[in-house]
This record gives C-alpha cells, sequence and structure tokens, in this order.
C-alpha cells in the first residue's frame, strides 16, 4: 500500500519525472519496511544473541572445569552486573548455573539461530531469488522483526530481576517452572509469547511470498533449493509454534492464577501436600507433548535453512548442477511432514507407554531417511566438480561430515533401549550440537562470507575467513568429541560440578577441563570474523555484482540492491542450477538469460 | 516498483497475497485452539470417576439458555459481515457501514454477555473440606480460623449461613480457573477467544470508520480488506460454535 500511495504523490508533485526521495533516517535504519534492511536487522540482532548465548556457556565452562573455584579477574564483574548472589566470592552459585544454562538455550535456539537462519537470511535472500521487489507485507515484515525484539529485551530483562532469570532449563518442564517463586519464569513464558507472534507473522509472510511474488517463468521446480528450504521452515514455524504458545499461556496461568494443566492431584513439593493452593488434576506430561511438538519441528526449522544455505554454495563453488534436484525437493518436503510425528522420541524416560513408545521410534527412523537422502545428494554433488576452496565453500564442505557426524549419532537415540541410557547425558549435548553448532551455525558463516558482496558490494578478507574457519573447525570437534565419551559413561547434562562429586564420572572428568579451554580458544577465533565483518564494510575488495560467477537471481541484481530490488523486469528461462553447460561461453548460465535464438542451417 | 498481486488475483493460484495471508493465518489459528481442545480432552479423559475432581457436565455450572443466546448473537454478526462485504461488490458504502456496525454491536453484546457470566463465576464459592466432600455458595466472610457461606438453595428451601472451621477446610476457592481442572480451561478457551473477539472488533471498527477512507480512491482494495476481516470474524465464530458445545452441552 505504501508503495502505491507514494507513487500517487510522486504522479501528483512531480507529474513529469520519477524522484527517488531518500526516506528518513528512522524509517530508512529503524521501523524499516524494506525486506533487505529488515534482514540486517535480524542478522545484527541474531548475532548479537549468538555471542551473548555463547559468552553464557563459557561462564558455565568455567565452573564445569574448576568446581567452586572462584573466577579470576571477571568473578566480581559478573556478581556486580547480575547480582551479588549469584557469584558470592566470585563463585558461581548453582541457581546462577541454572539459569545460564536454561537461558544459553532458550537465547541460542529461538534469538540466535531462527533470527539468523529465517529471519535475516530469509528476509535477505528469498525475495532476491525469486526476483520479487520485497516481501509480499513489508509492514507485517517490520511487525515480526520488533517482535523479536521485544522477546529478546523481555529474555535479556529478565536476568536482573531480583532471583534473575529462568532456570527450569530451556524446555521449562513442569511441575519444576511452576514452584520456581522468581519471576524469572514468568518473563521467559511473556517473551516466548513475543518469540512466538514474531515466527508466525514471518511464517505467513515467507509462505505468502513464496507462493505469490515469483517472477514469470520461475516455476516451482526451477525455485533455488534455499528458497525451498525457507518454505519448508515456513509451514513448521506456521503450524508447530501455537501449540507452544497455547502452553505458554496454561503454563502462564499456572504461576499467575493458580490453574493446574501441569500439576497433578496429590502433589507433594519439600515434603508439603500441595492442595492447600491447587486443584489438581493437571498432567505434566501434558506440557511435555505441547513443548516438543513445537520442539521437533523446531530442529528441522534450525537445519533446514543451513542446508538450503549450503546447497547454493556448494553448486557455484564446484561449478556443476547439484546432483539429484528433485529428489532433495522431494525429501525436504517429507522432511516437513514427518517431523510433526517424531516428538514424543524426547520423552522416552516418562513412561508414556510401549506403544506410544514404538510409534514414535518408527517415525523417527523413518525421518532419517530423507535427511540422509539431502545430505547424500549434496556428497554426491562433489564428485567431479572443479571445487574452489574459498572461504564460504570451506564451511559448507565442512557442514557435510559435521551433519553427519550429528545425524547419524542420533539414530541410536531413536530407539526406545538406548535411549533410556543415553538420555540427558552429554551425548545428547553433543549430539545436536554436532546438528546445530557445526551443522547450522557453519552453514550460517558460510551464508554471511557467500552473501556479504551482495549486500555491501565488498568482499571479507579470504585470508582471515580462512583463520576463523580452521580455528573454529578444530575448536568445536575438541569440545564435542570429549562429550560423546562422557555422555556415554552417563554424565548428566544437568550437573552444577560437572560430575565431581559423582565415582562414576572420574575416568572421564578431566576432559572438562579440555572442553572448557577449547570453548575459550573457540572464542578467540571468532574475533578474526568480527574485526573482518566490520573492516570489511568499508575496506573490503570492492567486486561486481557477481562475484562468485553464480546462476541465481540475486546476483541479477546490483549490489548493494537498491530499494525494489531490481534496475529492470526480470523473466526466468531456465533452472537454477546451470553451471558448466556444455557450448555456453561462460560456465555459468544465470536464470534469467534468454536461450540464444536457434542458428539457420 | 509496487508489490504485485494486492488487488487482483495471481492467475496461476488465483489468489491475491492477503487473501493467501489470512488463510495462513488462520491455519496458525487452528493449530493454537487445537491444542487447547486437546488439553480439554486430555484433561477430560484424565478426570477420576468420582470425588470432587470428577469431570461436572458443563450445564451444571453453566447457563445454557445464555450461551445459546450468545451463540444466535455471533452467528448473526457472521451473517452482517458477509452482507457489509457484499454491499461493498453492489459499491453501496452506506449500506456496508450499516452491516458492519451491526456486526461491532453484536460482537459488544457478546462481549456484555459474557462479562456477565464471568461476573458470576466469581461470585460464587466453594468450600473443599477435609472429608473430600465440597459445598458450593454464597460466602459471606472468611476469617483466620473459620468461612460463613451460604449454601446452594435446593428446591425452594432457603438456606442459612453456615460456619466451617479452618481445621477442616482444605481451599476455598470462587469458580475461577482455580476452582478445578474445568474451570481452568473454560476460562483459558473463553478467555483466549473473547481476546480474538476484542481483536476482530479493532479492525472492524477500523474498517468502519477511518478505514473507509480507501474507498474513494481504490474500492477494491478496501473490499478485500472487508474480505479478510470477515474471514477472520468467520473464524472467531467458528472457535466458538466449537466452544459452546464443548463447554456448555457436553
Amino acid at each position: 500500500m505504501e508503495a502505491t500511495v507514494q507513487d500517487l504523490h510522486h504522479t501528483k508533485e512531480t507529474a513529469h519525472h520519477e524522484v527517488h526521495h531518500e526516506l528518513p533516517f528512522w524509517r530508512k535504519y529503524i521501523f524499516a519496511t524494506d525486506h533487505k534492511m529488515i534482514g540486517l536487522q535480524y542478522l545484527f540482532t541474531g548475532l548479537i544473541f549468538l555471542l551473548f548465548g555463547f559468552c553464557l556457556m563459557m561462564l558455565m565452562r568455567w565452573q564445569l572445569a574448576y568446581p567452586g573455584r572462584p573466577l579470576p579477574v571477571i568473578g566480581g564483574i559478573i556478581g556486580d552486573i547480575f547480582g551479588k548472589d549469584d557469584m558470592p566470592g566470585g563463585i558461581m552459585s548453582s541457581d546462577f548455573y541454572n539459569s545460564l544454562g536454561a537461558m544459553h538455550g532458550t537465547i541460542m535456539v529461538f534469538l540466535g539461530i531462527v533470527p539468523l537462519a529465517f529471519g535475516a537470511f530469509g528476509n535477505f535472500v528469498v525475495p532476491l531469488q525469486i526476483g520479487a521487489v520485497d516481501m509480499a507485507f513489508p509492514k507485517v515484515n517490520a511487525a515480526s522483526y520488533w517482535a523479536l525484539f521485544l522477546g529478546g529485551v523481555t529474555m535479556f530483562a529478565s536476568f536482573f530481576l531480583p532471583g534473575g532469570a529462568a532456570r527450569a532449563g530451556w524446555t521449562s518442564y513442569s511441575p519444576l517452572a511452576e514452584f520456581d517463586p522468581t519471576m524469572g519464569q514468568t518473563m521467559w513464558l511473556i517473551g516466548m509469547v513475543f518469540l512466538i507472534t514474531s515466527s508466525l507473522l514471518g511464517a505467513v509472510n515467507f509462505i505468502t511470498t513464496i507462493i505469490q511474488l515469483r517472477v514469470k517463468g520461475l516455476t516451482w521446480m526451477r525455485l533455488p533449493f534455499f528458497v525451498w528450504a525457507q518454505f519448508v521452515t515456513g509451514f513448521l514455524l506456521l503450524l508447530a509454534f501455537p501449540p507452544l504458545e497455547a502452553a505458554g499461556i496454561m503454563q502462564l496461568m499456572d504461576r499467575v492464577a493458580d490453574t493446574s494443566f501441569f500439576l497433578p492431584d496429590g502433589l507433594v513439593v519439600s515434603n508439603q501436600l500441595m492442595n492447600t493452593k491447587y486443584s489438581g488434576g493437571g498432567s505434566p506430561l501434558l506440557w511435555q507433548h505441547l513443548f516438543w511438538f513445537l520442539g521437533h519441528p523446531e530442529v528441522y526449522v534450525l537445519i533446514l535453512p543451513g542446508m538450503g544455505i549450503v546447497c547454493e554454495i556448494i553448486a557455484c563453488n564446484t561449478r556443476k548442477p547439484i546432483w539429484g534436484y528433485k529428489p532433495l525437493v522431494f525429501s525436504v518436503l517429507s522432511v516437513g511432514v514427518l517431523s510433526f510425528v517424531v516428538w514424543a522420541h524426547h520423552m522416552y524416560m516418562t513412561g508414556m507407554g510401549q506403544k506410544i513408545s514404538i510409534f514414535f521410534q518408527t517415525t523417527t527412523v523413518l525421518i532419517s531417511v530423507p535427511s540422509m537422502i539431502i545430505l547424500t545428494a549434496l556428497i554426491i554433488s562433489l564428485w567431479g566438480g572443479s571445487i574452489r576452496f574459498n572461504t564460504p565453500m570451506c564451511f559448507a564442505l565442512a557442514f557435510l561430515p559435521m551433519f553427519g557426524i550429528g545425524g547419524l549419532t542420533g539414530l541410536p537415540l531413536a530407539f526406545n533401549a538406548i535411549d533410556l541410557y543415553l538420555h540427558d547425558t552429554y551425548y545428547i549435548i553433543a549430539h545436536f550440537h554436532y546438528v546445530v553448532v557445526q551443522g547450522t551455525i557453519f552453514a550460517l558463516f558460510a551464508g554471511i562470507y557467500y552473501w556479504y558482496p551482495k549486500a555491501t558490494g565488498r568482499i571479507m578478507n579470504e585470508f582471515w575467513g580462512k583463520v576463523h574457519f580452521w580455528g573454529s573447525f578444530v575448536c568445536m570437534n575438541a569440545i564435542f568429541i570429549p562429550m560423546f565419551l562422557q555422555g556415554m559413561s552417563g554424565v548428566s547434562r544437568r550437573w552444577w560440578d560437572g560430575g565431581a562429586t559423582y565415582e562414576f564420572a572420574r575416568p572421564v572428568i578431566n576432559s572438562n577441563i579440555h572442553i572448557s579451554h577449547a570453548a575459550w580458544a573457540l572464542a578467540l577465533f571468532q574475533i578474526p570474523f568480527i574485526i573482518n565483518f566490520f573492516w570489511s564494510i568499508r575496506n573490503g575488495k570492492k567486486v561486481s555484482d557477481n562475484p562468485w560467477d553464480a546462476t541465481t537471481l540475486e546476483w541479477a541484481a546490483p549490489s548493494p540492491p537498491p530499494h525494489g530490488n531490481f534496475t529492470r523486469p526480470m523473466e526466468v528461462f531456465r533452472g537454477p542450477y546451470e553451471y558448466s553447460v556444455p557450448g555456453h561461453p561462460t560456465d555459468f548460465t544465470l536464470q534469467h538469460e534468454p536461450d540464444p535464438p536457434l542458428k539457420k542451417i | 516498483m509496487d508489490i504485485p498481486y494486492t488487488v487482483s488475483p495471481r492467475l496461476d493460484t488465483g489468489l491475491w497475497n492477503a487473501k493467501l495471508g489470512i488463510w495462513l493465518f488462520l491455519a496458525s489459528e487452528v493449530m493454537l485452539f487445537g491444542a487447547l481442545f486437546s488439553t480439554y480432552i486430555l484433561l477430560r479423559v484424565h478426570a477420576p470417576e468420582s470425588g470432587v475432581l470428577m469431570w461436572p457436565k458443563g450445564s451444571d455450572y453453566l447457563n445454557i439458555p445464555i450461551g445459546t443466546f450468545n451463540t444466535a448473537v455471533l452467528i448473526t454478526s457472521s451473517i452482517t459481515v458477509i452482507l457489509g462485504w457484499a454491499s461493498l461488490v453492489m459499491k453501496n458504502l452506506t449500506k456496508f457501514r450499516w452491516y458492519m456496525g451491526a456486526t461491532i454491536l453484536c460482537g459488544l453484546i457478546f462481549l456484555g454477555v459474557k462479562a456477565y457470566e464471568y461476573n458470576e463465576k466469581f461470585h460464587h464459592y466453594g468450600i473443599f473440606l477435609k472429608g473430600g466432600t465440597v459445598v458450593t455458595g454464597h460466602l459471606v466472610s472468611e476469617a483466620e480460623d473459620h468461612a460463613m457461606l451460604i449454601p446452594d438453595a435446593k428446591g425452594d428451601h432457603h438456606s442459612e449461613p453456615k460456619r466451617f472451621e479452618r481445621s477442616e477446610i482444605v481451599r476455598i476457592s470462587c469458580f475461577g480457573p482455580k476452582y478445578s481442572p474445568f474451570f481452568a480451561i473454560y476460562f483459558t478457551l473463553t478467555g483466549l477467544h473473547a481476546i480474538h473477539v476484542i481483536g476482530g472488533m479493532i479492525v472492524n471498527a477500523y474498517l468502519w470508520g477511518p478505514g473507509t477512507r480507501m474507498w474513494a480512491t481504490q474500492p477494491a482494495r478496501f473490499t478485500n480488506r472487508v474480505e479478510v476481516a470477515g474471514l477472520f470474524w468467520h473464524f472467531v465464530d467458528l472457535v466458538w460454535i466449537f466452544l459452546f458445545p464443548v463447554l456448555y452441552l457436553l
């Protein structure tokens, strides 16, 4: 609507020629409606929260490596910031440790990865790749970002309330979460409602944009795989998040209005029968079902955009078409559908019943098939390619084995009997961090290096990119490989002292120190990235609109793309990955390049 | 450069953007209320066969004639909102204003009746006794050591205030959300529904009032907006069509 009204004004005021007047600062950068600016807002917000969530974990790693020892140098400062009770004498209190753990999970998942993978890359890249001028609903898009921002502020602010942030784990299981007397958990629930609203508005917008705004000729089977991945992700967010919103509302009712949705009859807490306050009659399992009904599709929300990014980069840097485009598309759709029927494999320990476990065991094994088809197709795509080992490609290549390890270590967890043993151990931590950290975050880094020239017109420094890559690659594996071993020895993920008081943890407890040092080294290796990122905005090497010689439509727009994205109307004539087409003068054929007229014989 | 398909449909999908957008949004709303209805089923199946936690019949606590009246009000508003849209298609803004006004009025009546129902519940109490029984009625006073309650009259027989010692009381609660799982889900479902009614009314009121300015410049687009608001309003009605039998009749 905005554009139309503006155009009307244009025709009234300057009847003869088009004037492209600049928007005021606050409309261009703060309350922006342009999809690229909103994408960048998501990017910065996501990266800041990613760093913040990582800092929380680095604090926890001190406590795990050296339980009960005061944190040197910054221990006092942390106490000054978060409250003296959290770090008495520089030693982390168990409540504070629990807060850090719960908030690390929440922030990384809902404020780090989702805003980056879906919000930032989806917003910036999808409209460009489908040749659209903007998202279908620019104002809804802005509202989506600001809902996320409010959610982030709520979560962040909860650290500074008396009693600190939520500390019942990122899963907020009832009844534990409901008997926490501090405000933290209530703030968590309110923050989640904002974050869910944000994802919901984003999902509606993305799906509508992809269905409605594809340019002429861009049929479904000509869509870049990244767009397909975002499309499925949109549906997952749209349909899986509302049940968690309902659950959040009910837990809020339990906490604020003393209902007992999740509290059974005859509940005893601290040797006290709770029936003087609560009616009882609820079910703690209900929370878990509703939480994991979101929680499992959420895993695919985290990984699918990463797969999409990796697919784009691999096709471009092997200079050949992706192997098995259609299997990829149908696999990503199958993953989307199946991800709605696997949630209770997180709940084998609850005793929900053998028959239910068997059902979810079967579906979980089924979903690994399309996931591995995607991975296999990407690996086969490397075969016979002329691979360019630039920074984005290094990250994308590392994604393949890392996600492979993450995926394959998940298979044993699908089986009820094995999961009973491994449940809630460090094995689980290692498994999903292989998927989400070495998997998704590597893909996100790859995406940042890859699309940076599109957003700025300049390229990031290659040498420091490689330093960032190799440092991160080594450190991340040094962190998570020992965790598999710790987990298989039975070390629980919830222990505040890292297992120091448990005899059977003794053989693997030394790993805690190595892991912590690797985690802090990982932080050091992010410094080249941060400096490179900001330094290159002004000082990076200037490059053309299509520096990687890629084929998809975003490279047909100027760098950085102006408001409205393309300088001329677009039309698509071919599939997304036409590299090294025989007889073509270059080894890439852009999607909007028409076929040459047939020669007369 | 304009965003295409804001007014006219795209040929291969047959939809304009906002129409697709609202249907997707409604799909997510179905999941939201679906989760709460599933909760209702689970709590009810889970409830014991006897005792104070036994699942009540809706009519034990809720007034069916009032609920029926509210159902009729909302169905009427569904008809008026579609007549409003039809008036716009026939290029009659005045008639649209009347119909949309009637829709908003129906929403107000619905909320008024709901407020009356809520209010009654918050003034009706139950005392849960140690023996596993509950006495309901109107609370006269509550003190440190005892509570006075006029029990609900049975038949014509008029009740006198009765004294309950604190030592025999487990808890005292009005018929609010904390009274029982039934009331918890009743208030959560109807409360969330009421928030949706209010949201729909705000949009409708905007389209009835300042929103009509668009009619002068882009009538087709304004008609589309009304259609989208109407789709949401129908959904809100539909939720109530499910809520009424589930909570009042079953």
